[in-house]
């Protein structure tokens, strides 16, 4: 087999989310006259990035077979537990910060560990990961955080600094950017290479000699400690509340999906992912241009959930399945008034 | 209850254009044990579901009781009075016997189910058949596993069944069960049932049946009473074939190098007493029928199943290899049987399936794999639209090739194959052999598995044969096929040596 010059190659799935995303930015740059500049859509940018961080995260996990539905608990977990330690206070700011991303990693750890060793499904123990956190963020806060954050905290969800040629880019952009050339990178590697592999046929990992548990794993820490980095960017952006979180696993799902990443594993693109992500915001922000309620935001999203993934079944088997077949093998009840055949 | 008859003929049925019957005859009497064997594939199975109504013939006539018959379904075949016993249990094991045995068919007493009904129609069958030592309000799971198959078969009559079917319903007894179901099946016999009885084991049809049918390779061979029937002819029937594939030329004996893998003793739940080395450059052939422990020995050396017993060596190290990924690090490589379930990740790309193994089980060395891997793939002749097309788009031949490049780019130094050219076409599997040869020649030690006899001779220096767990003895380079199928039905060597 002759090795052909290397040339751009997009991985299966990812054309139509890009289509997608161009669909909507032109769709933006005709309905709202903030985005005939770099400045808007570097603040449309910088809204997702949080998302696309989260959507990063959960592209680890789904790609292995999995789900992580304690993200959204996690944001806002993190968010609270950083206004209540730093209290206002500067100095606390570093160590905060360390301690919020180790609160991630470990959330991470455990949901992996019960996952692998206890052999519990994944969307169960991420629930209950949901329904801890959010139940011990409620009892620790009586509903209502307390504390503050601090302005250096803030600076990495709103700040921004002077970059040649495209003015003011926000540092959670460039810490998108970061997180995404190194997801992309990690990807490309043997290790990314058999995370997806283990997503498609676990038994023919194990067999290779692969540490599938290993690698599932390292997935949800992955998605665990991303999930507190969205956290600090959220808690700078959007401010402390005990909601901050509430509903981005669905979203982040959301996003994954809509990037063409296969639920249930074994097929997708972390760049794709992140692509399907700023769509999801592009989308809102589209709507929100035109008129149309936030409260319809929820419905949009579940529009698309079961959309995408109609589309992908379409696309691999629902076709070959729903293809009449010959009866052969079931067996027909039969109709009462024909007499049976046997005399 | 009277006798009924049986007739199949002209029994012909294809599968995805695959011929698995070939205008196959069989004659059912009514009081007749009649024996259906031949070798794995040759079609007993599918003729058992098509008397059963689950298959509908492609052609060919179902005559019951001199009347024909077209089977839609299973139900209707239960009407006309077949039962069948499949090799697996289909019992319900917290519910108790008289439940089983009416499953689905309940009666019913002011709308409610009458349980008293059943457990004395139960309790009846039970004693009409001389097994009332099983008690119908017991739950199935506390009964041993020979009274288990009683009850399937109490519920096979429980529908009126005159015929039974059974596919190998000794395969899940120990011996002293199999003497029960003797009896059992003798008191069917004379009680005017017609039995099918689908075995691979020589000394059970021969002690049952009063007739037997051959079938080989999808067609009728011979139909005669088994009292005019020696063992030796009947291997003759089952096998009887030439030798007509090429295969390429064995190992000359100063080509073989030091032993390079080494089991004495070794045994786990599946494998007992084996003792088996393999020489730098030998490939060595295990024969044996399905269930044999043939796949077991390379579960085992991979460590998937680990030896319990026994000791493994490598090139005269002592190792003890406890899972998939300290054997694939010690230089061991295993082609599994069922090469989309275990072999590949179907959606990956060419090339992440054959860098599957060097990238989950070694570490560094990355920076030559784009190199090696174009020269790996045309190594094995992969024919792909290029690397980054995923697997399951590929012949089956061209996924075996992948599994094989996969293993290649570790280097190993023991080869385990287990059915490696199954389900690919000629041309491929003539690669297929080729390559293995090739590999023997560079120095690995290669362990064939195969239920095809004639690719398992055409390719061994040597052939090992399993029966029930143990190796039953060892065969030349050349053997011929009744002495491989004498050996593996645990009946000796047979006519040749």
């Amino acid at each position: 087999m002759k090795r052909p010059a290397w040339r751009p190659r997009l991985a299966e799935g990812t054309a139509p989310v890009l289509a997608v995303l161009v669909a909507l930015l032109i769709g933006l740059a005709i309905a709202g006259p903030a985005y005939d500049s770099v400045e808007g859509y570097l603040a449309l940018l910088k809204r997702a990035a949080p998302l696309m961080i989260l959507a990063i995260g959960q592209y680890f996990v789904i790609v292995s077979g999995g789900f992580d539905l304690s993200v959204g608990a996690l944001v806002t977990a993190g968010v609270v537990i950083a206004a209540r330690l730093i209290g206002g206070d500067e100095s606390a700011t570093a160590w905060v910060i360390v301690l919020v991303l180790a609160f991630g990693l470990l959330v991470g750890l455990v949901n992996g560990l019960i996952t692998t060793k206890l052999l519990v499904p994944s969307f169960i123990v991420t629930l209950g990961m949901l329904l801890v956190l959010d139940g011990a963020v409620f009892l620790w806060t009586d509903g209502a955080p307390r504390g503050a954050l601090s302005t250096a905290f803030r600076q990495f969800g709103r700040g921004s600094v002077d970059v040649p040629l495209l003015g003011e880019v926000p540092y959670s952009v460039l810490i998108l950017l970061v997180v995404l050339v190194a997801a992309a990178v990690f990807m490309r590697g043997g290790t990314g290479r058999a995370l997806v592999a283990v997503g498609d046929n676990e038994q023919a990992v194990r067999l290779s000699g692969g540490q599938v548990d290993r690698l599932r794993l390292l997935a949800f820490v992955l998605s665990g400690g991303l999930a507190a980095l969205a956290a600090i960017l959220l808690g700078g952006f959007a401010g402390v509340s005990a909601q901050v979180g509430q509903g981005l696993e669905f979203r982040a799902i959301t996003a994954v999906v809509l990037g063409g990443v296969l639920l249930g594993g074994g097929r997708g693109s972390v760049v794709a992912a992140t692509a399907g992500a700023l769509s999801l915001e592009a989308l809102f922000t589209l709507l929100n241009l035109l008129g149309v309620a936030g409260a319809l935001e929820s419905a949009v999203q579940g529009v698309i959930i079961i959309a995408a993934v109609a589309y992908a079944s379409l696309g691999s088997g629902l076709r070959h399945r729903l293809r009449p077949r010959r009866a052969t093998t079931t067996s027909e009840p039969r109709d009462p008034r024909q007499p049976a055949s046997t005399p | 209850m009277t006798g009924t008859s049986v007739r199949l003929t002209g029994i012909s049925k294809s599968f995805l254009g695959v011929p698995v019957l070939r205008g196959v005859d069989l004659e059912l009497a009514p009081g007749e044990v009649h024996a259906l064997m031949g070798e794995n594939g040759a079609g007993k199975s599918t003729l058992l579901k098509v008397l059963a109504g689950v298959h509908r013939p492609d052609e060919g006539r179902v005559e019951i009781d001199g009347v024909a018959h077209t089977f839609a379904g299973p139900a209707d075949a239960q009407r006309a009075g077949i039962g069948i016993i499949h090799q697996e249990f289909t019992l319900l094991p917290h519910r108790s016997v008289a439940e089983n045995v009416h499953l689905g068919r309940e009666p019913v007493r002011r709308l409610r189910v009458d349980r008293r009904r059943m457990v004395r129609e139960t309790g009846e069958l039970l004693e009409w058949l001389g097994e009332d030592g099983i008690d119908p309000t017991a739950a199935v799971s506390t009964l041993p596993v020979a009274q288990r198959q009683v009850v399937e078969i109490v519920k096979a009559l429980a529908t009126d069944a005159t015929v039974l079917a059974m596919d190998e319903p000794t395969a899940a007894l120990a011996d002293h069960e199999v003497e029960l179901l003797y009896d059992l099946v003798r008191r069917l016999r004379e009680r005017g049932i017609a039995i099918l009885y689908v075995s691979h084991r020589m000394r059970e049809v021969f002690d049952l049946s009063d007739r037997i049918t051959v079938l080989k390779d999808g067609a009728f061979v011979v139909c005669a009473p088994t009292a005019e029937l020696t063992s030796e002819d009947l291997v003759r029937h089952m096998v009887g074939r030439d030798l007509s594939a090429l295969y390429p030329d064995r190992a000359r004996p100063e080509d073989l190098g030091e032993t390079r893998l080494r089991i004495t003793g070794g045994g786990n739940a599946r494998v007992r007493d084996l003792d088996l080395q393999i020489r730098a450059g030998e490939i060595v052939g295990l024969a044996g029928l399905q269930g044999s422990g043939r796949s077991a020995v390379a579960r085992a050396v991979f460590g998937v199943e680990p030896f319990t017993t026994g000791t493994v060596e490598l090139d005269g190290v002592a190792r003890r290899i406890a899972g998939p990924r300290g054997a694939v690090r010690h230089g061991i490589a295993f082609v599994t049987e069922d090469r989309k379930g275990e072999g590949l990740a179907l959606r990956q790309s060419v090339r992440d399936n054959t860098l599957l193994v060097r990238r989950s089980a070694l570490r560094g060395a990355r920076s030559r794999v784009a190199a090696d891997l174009t020269a790996l793939l045309e190594s094995v002749e992969v024919v792909a639209r290029g690397e980054h097309q995923e697997v399951r788009f590929l012949s089956g031949g061209n996924q075996q090739k992948v599994v094989l490049a996969k293993w290649l780019a570790v280097d190993p130094k023991v080869l385990l194959v287990d059915e490696p050219t199954r389900g690919i076409d000629v041309g491929a599997k003539q690669t297929v052999h080729q390559l293995l040869r090739a590999l023997a020649g560079r120095g690995v030690a290669i362990l064939m598995i195969s239920s095809e006899l004639p690719e398992l001779i055409g390719m061994s220096d040597r052939i090992l044969v399993m029966h029930e767990g143990r190796p039953a003895g060892e065969l030349p380079a050349g053997a011929s096929e009744a002495a491989v199928v004498g050996l593996a039905t645990g009946h000796g060597i047979g006519e040749v040596a």
